[in-house]
């Protein structure tokens, strides 16, 4: 009877319990199928870690991801916020890895008064006059970047410089960020077709124009292909090769060696100096074998940034939970994280170079700091 | 805009053409002669690309890797007209489209579950990894001009057995009467289905020489089955002779329109129109030159039936 008794006030406990603690859902959209699945397969892995690491509670309410497949598809996007918002009720709506992607969602997502918070895209609009005080990004806005890129290489005194990019969006945003910071000679600015595999026409045509460095923006596949047949051309020889967003720890499994010494700019770096970043590498590596890239990282602060909100204001309301992001402060894997006025990051800008580990695994290593608390372009734009 | 860069640019050109060829070839058999819409021939690419890097990787060697998956991707050939694709010859093209786009999502998918979604690491064997000097101070990556002589090699093959060989009298056979060949005593489905694993095993090359070059991941070889839809209807579909010149013709327009459209452009109109307009038109021109052979050819420059 006294046991009987028991297991009464225990389990009347736990409902207690269940009725009165709140719980918070995420919506985390990103890219799993296709040929960019490896990058939202590694999003995935970083927001499930995330979650480990926080015991499967965010800010001390009981929390839950649902992932959804945007399929890198506009349109699937959209039907998918909206499926997130009106069926699974979600208070946050998370990830995207694509600009266009993100632009789709961004307004039935922000107007619906449901928190929207990029793991990756930052178009330009969304940064300034198009911004709404309801979105936040974990990530960068698109010309930060490059214009670390471009800033170095100024400062580095080269003189004349090739530039090659996806024909997109995406492409002349990276390009433009680039020039607005590098003031040397641009002797070539080459759009590729989005998803080529083969560039040997353009680096024949590189060669023949004699730049002293080539600076690309050639994301996931696209860059795997382009610095393999960099290599394979013998095109170290003719230019020096500098890159954003094309030499990571998507592609860098498929280049191994042939990626070392190259350069490149990034806000975040499996090296960073900083006990969250460690754990939060060590922990990848072991659980998942191989080096996290920059989407697991930001992945990761997303989720970190969320239990940030929830924790410091004990609530999930949209409002006050951005408020709390918009003081910035956010303990990330890149440090604790400053944000604009538009809250978009102010952050420092590396320059990582592909190395060999001691376990001979490449990956990259911070060789420098290129920018510190740099702020984009376009927060002066932008009027809640 | 030097002499030798367009002799280089007219290699680069050659190189994706006879790519090309190699995957036309077989779909252009299996279209004209079998009378089947296969749209997963792209698939064949993978999988060649997929057991070379594989074989490679575990042996250490790059040749026994290609030699190996040469008989892989024959037999996959074999196997999937064996499973799927006879069950389908009898269906209007509007199933068999459907049908084989569904194998494209399946082998992508069974692609992705066995070796996960990260593109596989594949680079050239250490003795392609040099350069030959086509002309003097002009160097040209010697694997890219391997697989020149490869593609080459094999249309000189592909041509000696079609019209030189018992088999090959057949397939001609096959493709100008079907119904006339079978009441004859051949056996057509035999006839079928080697003629699906060569064009499986062709497009398996093409993805196996790929390896080296781009990126091996899910999905690679469906860019490269566009390409080849075009250059069958160009060539006249059924037609071997007519794939390998309209391959070579696709190649060296896709690869010389890229590089210089963009600056025969800009003697016409200013830097950023000519920047924005170039590359759009020139990923248009393989398309603008089918319409136009269309136009004038509609069954292609060398139609199979008569």
């Amino acid at each position: 009877m006294k046991k009987f008794m028991t297991i009464c006030a225990i389990s009347a406990a736990m409902s207690a319990g269940t009725a009165f603690a709140e719980s918070v859902k995420i919506g985390y959209m990103t890219t799993l199928s296709g040929g960019a699945g490896i990058i939202g397969k590694q999003m995935q892995n970083a927001v499930n870690l995330a979650m480990e690491h926080k015991g499967g509670k965010l800010g001390g309410m009981d929390a839950e991801v649902i992932f959804a497949d945007d399929q890198r598809k506009p349109d699937v996007a959209k039907q998918l916020a909206n499926r997130l918002m009106k069926s699974d009720r979600v208070d946050v709506v998370a990830g995207v890895i694509w600009s266009n992607l993100l632009m789709a969602i961004h307004k039935p997502v922000t107007r619906n008064g449901t928190l929207l918070i990029s793991s990756n895209a930052g178009p330009s609009p969304i940064a300034g006059s198009q911004c709404n005080k309801n979105f936040v990004s974990m990530s960068w806005q698109n010309d930060q970047t490059p214009e670390g890129m471009g800033k170095h290489m100024q400062d580095a005194g080269i003189k004349s410089v090739y530039l090659m990019a996806p024909n997109y969006q995406a492409g002349k945003d990276m390009l433009a960020g680039f020039k607005r910071y590098y003031k040397g000679t641009i002797k070539g600015e080459v759009y590729t077709k989005l998803g080529q595999s083969d560039f040997q026409a353009e680096l024949s045509a590189l060669r023949a124009a004699g730049a002293d460095a080539t600076m690309i923006f050639q994301p996931g596949g696209m860059g795997i292909n382009f610095v393999k047949q960099w290599k394979q051309a013998g095109m170290d020889s003719v230019s020096k090769l500098y890159t954003v967003f094309s030499v990571d720890g998507v592609s860098l499994p498929a280049l191994k060696d042939a990626a070392i010494g190259i350069l490149g700019t990034q806000t975040w770096s499996p090296d960073l100096d900083n006990a969250i970043n460690k754990k939060f590498v060590a922990d990848y590596k072991a659980k998942f074998g191989g080096y996290p890239s920059f989407y697991a990282a930001q992945a990761y602060d997303t989720i970190l940034a969320i239990d940030h909100a929830i924790a410091k204001s004990g609530s999930k309301d949209t409002g006050k939970m951005r408020a709390v992001l918009a003081a910035g402060n956010i303990p990330t894997t890149r440090g604790n994280l400053k944000m604009n006025t538009n809250q978009f990051p102010i952050q420092n800008i590396y320059l990582r170079e592909a190395v060999k580990d001691a376990d001979g695994v490449v990956t990259t290593k911070v060789t420098g700091t290129v920018f510190t608390d740099h702020a984009d372009s376009y927060a002066k734009q932008c009027k809640f | 805009m030097t002499f030798t860069l367009i002799l280089e640019q007219t290699f680069n050109g050659l190189q994706a053409g006879v790519t090309l060829f190699l995957v036309a070839a077989g779909l252009t058999l299996i279209l004209g002669i079998m009378d089947f819409v296969f749209l997963a021939h792209g698939s064949q690419v993978m999988i060649g690309a997929y057991a070379a890097a594989a074989i490679t990787q575990a042996s250490g060697n790059f040749y026994l890797g290609v030699l190996l998956a040469i008989p892989v991707t024959f037999a996959s050939g074999y196997l999937l007209e064996f499973l799927i694709i006879r069950h389908l010859y009898r269906r209007d093209h509007m199933e068999q489209v459907l049908a084989t786009f569904g194998l494209i999502l399946f082998f992508n998918e069974a692609i992705r579950v066995s070796f996960g979604p990260a593109a596989l690491f594949s680079d050239l064997p250490h003795s392609l990894s040099g350069f030959v000097e086509i002309l003097p101070a002009t160097p040209y990556p010697a694997y890219r001009l391997g697989v020149i002589i490869v593609g080459l090699l094999c249309a000189v093959g592909i041509h000696l057995l079609v019209s030189r060989t018992r088999i090959g009298a057949m397939v001609r056979a096959g493709a100008n009467n079907p119904e006339m060949t079978a009441a004859l005593g051949i056996n057509i489905k035999t006839l079928f289905r080697l003629i699906f694993a060569t064009g499986a095993c062709l497009a398996g090359v093409a993805g196996m020489m790929l390896g080296p070059l781009t990126a091996v991941q899910s999905g690679m070889g469906e860019p490269l089955l566009i390409l080849s839809l075009v250059v069958i209807i160009i060539g006249g579909i059924g037609s071997v002779r007519g794939a390998f010149v309209a391959a070579i013709i696709v190649g060296l327009v896709d690869t010389l329109g890229r590089v210089f459209l963009p600056s025969i452009l800009r003697l016409f109109v200013e830097q950023a129109t000519a920047d924005g307009a170039g590359p759009a038109l020139a990923s248009m021109l393989v398309y603008i030159l089918m319409a136009v052979v269309l136009i004038f050819r509609p069954t292609g420059l060398f139609p199979a039936k008569g």
